[in-house]
């Protein structure tokens, strides 16, 4: 199943949600949409599904283009946010809706809509659940309700609005890999939204991180953390260091620290220079910075050190050399990466 | 010690006097209605209902009711899901207008259709031509009352949902409901406590309403009287047994909707929903 959006525009009001967005999914991927709220991520998904109309710009769907194709004719699975499953029905008629609904000529029989549904909750571990109704069961299973209910459709795409958002710490953590797994299981193409970057590192193959109804960048965890495209991203995934700079013929100098760091690219004049804590090291030599704090708990020493500038967060690995508080010593930001101020 | 009996006999007079003002104002005119109904017996009372001209009432006001009711019920739900699901143009007007007839006197809303459809009024003329009679007649009756009696469904129903939101809507469309499957299997179960509470209040308003009716009614016996308008004719002609019998089966139709009213908002309320 193959996904290919291209140069998605939607505006509510004048208000721009999506500003040309173009992404392409492939079969069998776990694609995360990751970005702050507001980003627009929701609505890329709703747009997806149908249940949001772009103003321009293609959503094809295995080659056919699905733009003015209405929600109920998509096959496209949705997991709510807060699961919306019907209050009046059981889990089992919740599962069953989408069979149901359907025209006489492609409804399955009777029976074997019941089989089906059964299977289904049992697959997801809730089988036993198949005659509560919504407000009997918990949080973790209504969303595993909600899940199977977008999956007796048998979609050719499954979209997931904030999965874990209305669940707690422990849940969440356990229903992460429970999910991964299940969508390798059964083959699935999915996208999911999420605000939270450890959910999307840890179970997508690739993550979108959407800002201001842009993608700023899609790629692979790794690469999305290692080679952050933009000083947004950066700064979006795992702690990150700002400090102002000014590039002059591909060096960068920091304000009040001596040396530079390569800005390859980066056009002369003011710039921002972003590094993580564990990438900076501290050398007996120099004198640039003073050790204000030394925090040794847990496996990395975390240290606060100052210079003229400001302060700065290094993390440094146990057997490192590790300066005194009110030493002074030499710093190392040579693996910052430098970026044009925005 | 004396600071809580205090607290105990203010208590105690407040609820007899709660108490008292209740039976003055409400108990005893139901006694009252019933009893001067009753009080040349059944039989009595049973016969003035076989009159031609109660008869007639009678039937007008369901009749009317039966119109109305339905027609407020389809245009208040297809109101209430505009305003619950959709942001447009002229939503708040369209929530203030719902509301005009409660702010409305009655006689005001039946003057409306005679100035609109009186035989000096604006389409009277052409209404006369076209051999269509509206005022003096049910047409009018039924305007009238479809008119006051409007709000109640639209106003029970906008904010259950609202408060509902349409997540449960758009699941039904993803899952492949097209929008009657959504409207029948989602949507109206998800409301039905309210909306059957809506029409209820609704039901009983239009065949309990006097004021509108009255003035579009013309009071032609056994022809444009409905239920109220004929108690008082009755009254007027001293016909005791025969008002206070037509006013007991009108008292019996609020007492019957009272308890189903007041089971309806046990169901709502247990069904953790509604604002009513």
């Amino acid at each position: 199943m193959t996904v290919e959006l291209r140069d998605l525009r939607k505006s509510f009001g004048g208000v721009t949600a999506l500003d040309g967005v173009s992404l392409t999914v492939a079969p069998g991927e776990f694609l995360a949409l990751l970005g702050p709220s507001g980003s627009g991520k929701t609505t890329l998904l709703r747009a997806l599904a149908g249940l949001e109309f772009v103003d321009t710009g293609d959503i094809v769907v295995n080659g056919s283009n699905m733009r003015d194709v209405p929600a109920r004719e998509r096959g496209i699975g949705f997991v709510f946010q807060h699961y919306a499953l019907f209050r009046h029905m059981t889990v089992a008629r919740n599962v069953a809706f989408g069979l149901e609904v359907r025209a006489r000529s492609r409804r399955p029989a009777r029976h074997d809509i019941q089989a089906r549904v059964q299977s289904l909750l049992d697959l997801l571990g809730i089988g036993a659940l198949a005659d509560r109704y919504p407000e009997q069961v918990s949080g973790g299973q209504r969303q595993r309700v909600a899940l199977a209910r977008a999956l007796a459709i048998e979609p050719a795409l499954l979209l997931l609005d904030e999965p874990f958002g209305a669940l707690d710490a422990k849940v969440r953590k356990s229903l992460r890999l429970w999910l991964r797994d299940l969508h390798d299981r059964m083959k699935l193409t999915s996208i999911f939204v999420t605000h939270d970057q450890a959910e999307a590192l840890e179970m997508a193959d690739r993550v979108a991180v959407l800002r201001a109804g842009r993608i700023e960048q899609v790629d692979a965890p790794d690469r999305l953390y290692a080679e952050p495209a933009t000083a947004f991203v950066h700064e979006f995934l795992g702690e990150s260091i700002r400090l102002d700079c000014i590039v002059s013929q591909g060096m960068a100098r920091i304000a009040g620290l001596p040396g530079g760091v390569p800005a390859a690219g980066c056009a002369d004049g003011k710039a921002i220079a972003l590094i993580r804590p564990h990438e900076i090291a501290l050398l007996p030599s120099g004198d640039a910075v003073r050790v204000d704090g030394v925090h040794s708990v847990g496996p990395m020493r975390r240290l606060r050190v100052s210079h003229q500038g400001g302060v700065i967060e290094v993390l440094l690995p146990m057997e490192a050399w590790t300066p005194s508080p009110g030493e002074r010593c030499g710093i190392d930001l040579s693996r910052a990466r430098v970026y044009a101020s925005t | 010690m004396l600071a809580t009996q205090e607290r105990a006999a203010t208590r105690l007079a407040l609820i007899a006097a709660t108490v008292v003002l209740l039976a003055v104002l409400l108990l005893l005119p139901l006694v009252a209605v019933f009893g001067e109904a009753l009080s040349r017996g059944l039989a009595a009372a049973l016969a003035t209902l076989e009159e031609p001209d109660a008869l007639a009432a009678i039937r007008l006001t369901l009749i009317v009711a039966a119109v109305s009711v339905p027609l407020n019920t389809v245009c208040g739900l297809a109101a209430s899901w505009c305003i619950g699901r959709f942001r447009f143009r002229g939503r708040s007007l369209l929530i203030t207008l719902i509301e005009l007839p409660f702010s409305v006197s009655p006689v005001i809303s039946g003057l409306v259709w005679v100035l609109l459809f009186g035989a000096n009024g604006w389409l009277g003329p052409l209404l006369e031509r076209a051999g269509l009679r509206i005022i003096f007649a049910v047409p009018g009756l039924i305007l009238a009352t479809a008119f006051v009696t409007f709000p109640f469904v639209a106003r029970t129903l906008v904010p259950l949902m609202q408060q509902q939101g349409a997540a449960e809507e758009e699941a039904a469309m993803t899952l492949g409901a097209n929008f009657w499957q959504t409207f029948w299997r989602v949507t109206l179960p998800n409301i039905r406590w309210g909306l059957l509470y809506g029409v209820l209040l609704c039901n009983a308003r239009a065949m309990g309403e006097f004021g509108a009716v009255a003035v579009v009614s013309g009071h032609v016996r056994g022809q444009t009287m409905t239920m109220p308008l004929q108690v008082e004719a009755l009254f007027n002609d001293y016909d005791w047994v025969g008002a206070f019998t037509i006013a007991a089966l009108l008292s019996l139709l609020a007492l019957v909707t009272l308890a189903v009213k007041v089971v309806l908002e046990w169901r709502i309320g247990d069904r953790g929903g509604a604002l009513l």
